[in-house]
């Protein structure tokens, strides 16, 4: 998986790199540029194989049901641009050594950005859209991470905020889109998928697929009228504004659109929407860069500005357009980044970016200022630079593009576009760097160290070089083209500085005079501009945001009045009403099968059970009545049990029971004594009938059920229970057998369940419930706290409890028992020595711990579930054997009871959990001390292990 | 018999739901264990009822009761506690937070909904 290893060693560094900071700032700095060189060093061991034409897939399938796999390709495009990832991805990690001041938390910054990188590197080189989509996301929280970066600024939150709501919501669209389109391919590998054009446009998802895929891409590459994210993610570092914000994740979206051009493109749909949109993006961005005085800002439009050039190119859906546009691609990074490292180092010397207040620095700081001229230069398009080619043969193809039958519509405005962004920059060159030196400067302006003007005449040198020898980009262009297209011939274009005497020549000129001209005149130009009305997309966003606030807010209020009453009266009448339409339409007359005979103990239990509800209901007022009653339901429920064939439910049944009573009996010491008696008539009969509705219906459903024959899965249970099981309990063996993963998932809800209430009930002993525990508890202390033959009576019943609870457990797997039944019944024989002496008499003598009984309990069942693993088995398949033990004689033992056994020890210490924990809450008020018997060593409270208690104890 | 059992049934849950919809929390609390006993049942009545033909293999027994709905009762049961004792310890602990038993959000108070802000 070396592919795959070109994404994830950056997301390695981003774990190192933090880390590193520990030895310092070039530590943490070397350790992210070793992650990013080693990737880059694993991209370039591609080369020869991608430039001979290869494409090498990798593929690990993850769901292929689902189509997901962890699949990577590298072709000419995914090269293409993972080397600009990685190469100025390099760049800025040197540059950002020296950039961060020495408060900035460097490893942190690091760490972001290489998650960035991994994930930008993840959408150029992943086969599988579904994987894509993750990268895609990954990128839009990195960004949100790092445009955030200084959490003090208010602009770098709002920015980040902006950028992810944007972006990601772009990122919803695409998700969907993406689907479409891989529901319309049948596939979801990209390779495939772009090379079923055809099929697509045919399909009738074509059209929401690729409208949904094109608002991930014009979110991402900040088209008009997404595009007001970008500038305000400016506020991020430079060195993120020129990595991400022009270098790398807004062309996600322009490589989006060329990676699925051949899938997608050349449709009418897909030329009216694209090209327009470039077309305007390009020329608002490069007019609005003309008056911006903050040099990102200006710089960030100028990049809305180009990446509207590049869309509009790819929108032609001609081959000779996804050509220049992927010129523009790697000329426009080499010469934004270069400018953006610049601005970096302005702000960092002059302690300023704002144009009004600079000048004259090249006397100041010739290096990074010729530097940065040269790439200001390409970017204005003037010749001998790589910003002219790629803009001459723009000019050119916009010559012969027509739209909506209107000849000179296109050309006009793109050499419009190509003028303002002469304008922008010549007053970036001029007003910057050139002009009159001013003396105003915080600081004294000098060349910044190596580390910061070094990357950026690297890539001014790839600047000049292209510029000066255009053929020498020739192979990439070509490889990448290819690679786009999914062809082996490309149209015809040439790279050379002189094409001749072309309309585009003249496009060009005309765009530098009048351009000049613009910043000649720009005082006055400059004050007509304040004169028009200026729309703030800021304010706009946060209207939008307001208002959809507003709205969830109302809908919130007005729905969730904070009643459970109402709550639970509308959930149930909704069933109730459901039940009735479905019962009003379906046949619902009861079976022909053969009643049982009533006999006179069940009717008993029948009327007992009957008169103790209506008691229930009527005088629940009365809790502890309440309760008393609530506990002769379960007995009847659990006698119940056992006369239709449930020993093990019986069992189980009648100590849940127990347990459940002697907790609500603690809750109920605290709670109040009797519940207030509702004065709305109004609610009480609207309960009451649909009550009584629910529970007519529930009967008869019952009644008709029953009647019914049935014919059961369970034959398979009962035939395999002793030969694949080993067992004749055949429930106990559908627990921890044939159903054991159910189980499973059950004891961790369980545990989950008994940490809760630790959690809830741990911090109850601090703040306001602390106090008005102190203040009630007095009052409700009993006169004999621990009689004598309680005590007594419980100490002696305890290792006979013990005994039963393990005699249960061992015959659970043949006789009714089992994990569940035998930890409920040793939970109570713990339980009741709390009860009988109280709360400090046994935490002081329990050697166990409740939390460290719930973990063993589910890593013993989820080991013994991953022993089957290595038997070759699936999880959880149990096995059985017979064993000779001396004295005992023949056992028969499965891997089913380590299995019961985690079972038993979650039970107990889920239960002594809970009640531990509310006990202890009481237990303060309970200090009576134990009547001491002649049984009763003196006991030393000091020397006892006290694993239950932790120091807390003492505090409260 | 089934009569019986199908009539209990409805008992318990006409008696559970009118005590859920009540506005204090131990009604509350005890309408839910009624929910519990009645679903418990209910759910177990789904593999028809039958007298002393428990589902423990012999190979004597030709019949047996359904085991599969006991199985799925068995560990309902015990997650039921679970449950029953979460929300026990919730009411515990919103009534000595409050000093209110009650199961209302409080009328002008800070609701869930305004906090956001």
């Amino acid at each position: 998986m070396s592919i795959a290893l070109i994404v994830f060693l950056p997301l390695l560094g981003a774990l190192l790199a933090p880390l590193a900071i520990r030895y310092g700032r070039n530590a943490c700095a070397a350790t992210a540029g070793a992650a990013s060189l080693a990737a880059f060093a694993l991209l370039m061991s591609h080369l020869p194989g991608v430039y001979a034409g290869e494409v090498v897939r990798q593929e690990a399938a993850w769901i292929p049901q689902l189509g997901l796999s962890f699949a990577f390709f590298v072709d000419g495009l995914g090269f293409f641009f993972a080397t600009l990832i990685l190469g100025i991805g390099l760049l800025i990690i040197v540059y950002a050594r020296y950039y961060l001041a020495r408060q900035d938390p460097m490893g942190r910054f690091y760490a972001y950005l290489l998650l960035f990188q991994s994930a930008m590197l993840g959408i150029a080189l992943s086969d599988n859209a579904l994987i894509f989509l993750v990268f895609w996301e990954m990128t839009s929280l990195s960004s949100f991470l790092l445009i955030g970066y200084w959490r003090h600024l208010p602009e770098g939150r709002q920015g980040a905020r902006m950028a992810l709501a944007v972006t990601g919501g772009g990122g919803l669209a695409l998700i969907a889109g993406m689907l479409l389109l891989g529901e319309a391919a049948g596939t979801y590998a990209i390779s495939e998928i772009i090379q079923r054009g055809e099929i697509i446009q045919a399909s009738p998802l074509y059209v929401p697929a690729l409208l949904l895929i094109l608002v991930g891409a014009f979110t991402k590459s900040a088209q008009f009228p997404f595009h007001f994210w970008l500038p305000h993610a400016m506020a991020a570092p430079t060195p993120v504004s020129a990595y991400l914000h022009s270098a790398t994740m807004v062309k996600a979206g322009v490589f989006l659109l060329a990676r699925f051009w051949p899938a997608l493109a050349g449709t009418d749909i897909w030329f009216l929407i694209v090209t327009p949109v470039g077309l305007v993006t390009m020329v608002i961005g490069a007019f609005i860069a003309i008056f911006k005085h903050d040099l990102k800002a200006l710089l960030a439009y100028s990049t809305v500005s180009n990446l509207g050039m590049m869309t509009m190119l790819l929108g032609f859906g001609t081959p000779l357009g996804v050509v220049i546009a992927m010129f523009q691609v790697l000329n426009h990074a080499t010469f934004k980044a270069a400018l953006f490292m610049s601005a970096g180092i302005v702000d960092h010397e002059a302690g300023t970016r704002d144009i009004r207040k600079l000048g004259g620095l090249i006397r100041l700081m010739p290096i990074a200022s010729v530097l940065a001229l040269i790439a200001a230069a390409s970017m204005a398009g003037l010749p001998l630079l790589n910003g002219f080619l790629s803009k001459e043969m723009m000019l050119e193809a916009a010559v012969h593009t027509e739209i909506a039958g209107i000849p000179y519509l296109v050309p006009t405005l793109a050499t419009l576009g190509a003028l303002f962004s002469v304008a922008y920059s010549l007053r970036l060159a001029w007003f910057g760097y050139l002009g009159p030196t001013r003396e105003s400067y915080p600081h004294h302006p000098h060349d910044p160290p190596a580390g910061m003007w070094g990357p950026v005449a690297l890539l001014v040198g790839l600047v000049v070089a292209i510029g000066l020898v255009p053929p020498i980009a020739g192979p990439v262009l070509a490889r990448t083209s290819m690679a786009v297209l999914q062809t082996d011939t490309l149209p015809y274009y040439s790279l050379a500085i002189w094409h001749g005497v072309t309309p585009a020549l003249f496009m060009s000129i005309t765009a530098i005079v009048v351009g000049a001209t613009m910043v000649a005149l720009y005082r006055s130009l400059s004050t007509a501009h304040a004169a028009l009305p200026h729309p703030e997309a800021k304010a706009m966003f946060d209207r939008t945001i307001a208002a959809i606030v507003a709205l969830a807010r109302g809908v919130t209020g007005r729905t969730q009045t904070g009643s459970l009453q109402l709550y639970a009266g509308i959930i149930v009448a909704a069933i109730v009403a459901v039940g009735l339409v479905a019962f009003l339409q379906g046949g619902h007359a009861p079976g022909a099968r053969e009643m049982l005979p009533v006999n006179t103990p069940a009717i008993v239990a029948w009327a007992v059970l009957i008169a103790v509800s209506g008691v229930v209901v009527f005088a629940h007022v009365s809790r502890l009545i309440t309760l008393v009653l609530t506990s002769v339901v379960g007995l009847i429920v659990s006698v119940a049990f056992l006369q239709f064939s449930a020993p093990d439910l019986a069992l189980t049944q009648i100590s849940v029971e127990v347990v459940t009573t002697i907790l609500l009996l603690l809750a109920l010491n605290l709670l109040p004594r009797r519940s207030e008696p509702e004065r709305s008539a109004a609610a009480r009969w609207g309960s009451g009938a649909i009550a009584v509705v629910a529970g007519l219906g529930v009967a008869y459903l019952a009644y008709a059920v029953m009647t019914r024959d049935v014919s059961s899965i369970s034959e398979y249970h009962v035939a395999l229970s002793k030969p694949g099981g080993g067992g004749t309990n055949i429930v106990n063996v559908i627990l921890v057998d044939f159903r054991g993963f159910d189980t499973f998932g059950e004891i961790i809800v369980l545990g989950i369940a008994a940490l809760a209430i630790f959690a809830m009930l741990d911090s109850a002993l601090r703040g306001a419930s602390a106090r008005r525990l102190a203040e009630m508890l007095p009052s409700r202390r009993s006169g004999d706290a621990h009689p004598m033959p309680l005590v007594v009576a419980t100490r002696v019943i305890l290792p006979l409890a013990i005994t039963v609870g393990v005699f249960i457990f061992l015959r659970g797997h043949n006789q009714p028992g089992g994990g569940f039944i035998a930890g409920l019944v040793v939970a109570i024989a713990l339980i009741m020595q709390y009860i009988a002496s109280g709360y400090d008499w046994a935490a002081a003598r329990a050697r166990y711990n409740p939390h460290a009984m719930i973990g063993a309990g589910v890593l013993i069942a989820g080991a013994t579930g991953l022993g089957s693993f290595f038997f070759g088995a699936p999880f959880l398949t149990s096995s059985y054997d017979y064993f000779h033990i001396p004295l005992v004689g023949e056992v028969e033992l499965a891997t089913a009871i380590a299995f019961d056994l985690g079972v038993f020890l979650t039970v107990v210490g889920v239960v002594l959990l809970a009640l531990f924990q509310i006990s202890r809450v009481e237990h303060k008020a309970d200090r009576t001390p134990v009547p001491a018997g002649p049984y009763e060593p003196p006991y030393d409270r000091q020397a006892a292990p006290r694993v239950v208690e932790p120091a807390r104890d003492k505090e409260a | 018999m089934e009569l019986l059992l199908a009539s209990g049934i409805g008992v318990l849950t006409a008696a559970g739901i009118y005590l859920v919809c009540r506005a204090q929390t131990f009604p509350v609390i005890i309408g839910l264990a009624f929910l519990t006993y009645a679903v418990n049942v209910f759910l177990f009545a789904m593999g028809r009822l039958a007298i002393d033909a428990p589902p423990i293999y012999d190979a004597a027994v030709k019949t047996y009761t359904d085991p599969l709905p006991q199985a799925l009762v068995l560990t309902a049961i015990v997650i039921s506690f679970g449950m029953t004792a979460l929300i026990v310890v919730l009411a515990l602990r919103g009534f000595l937070e409050s000093g209110d038993d009650g199961v209302q959000a409080n009328e002008g108070g800070e609701s869930e909904g305004g906090r956001t802000s």
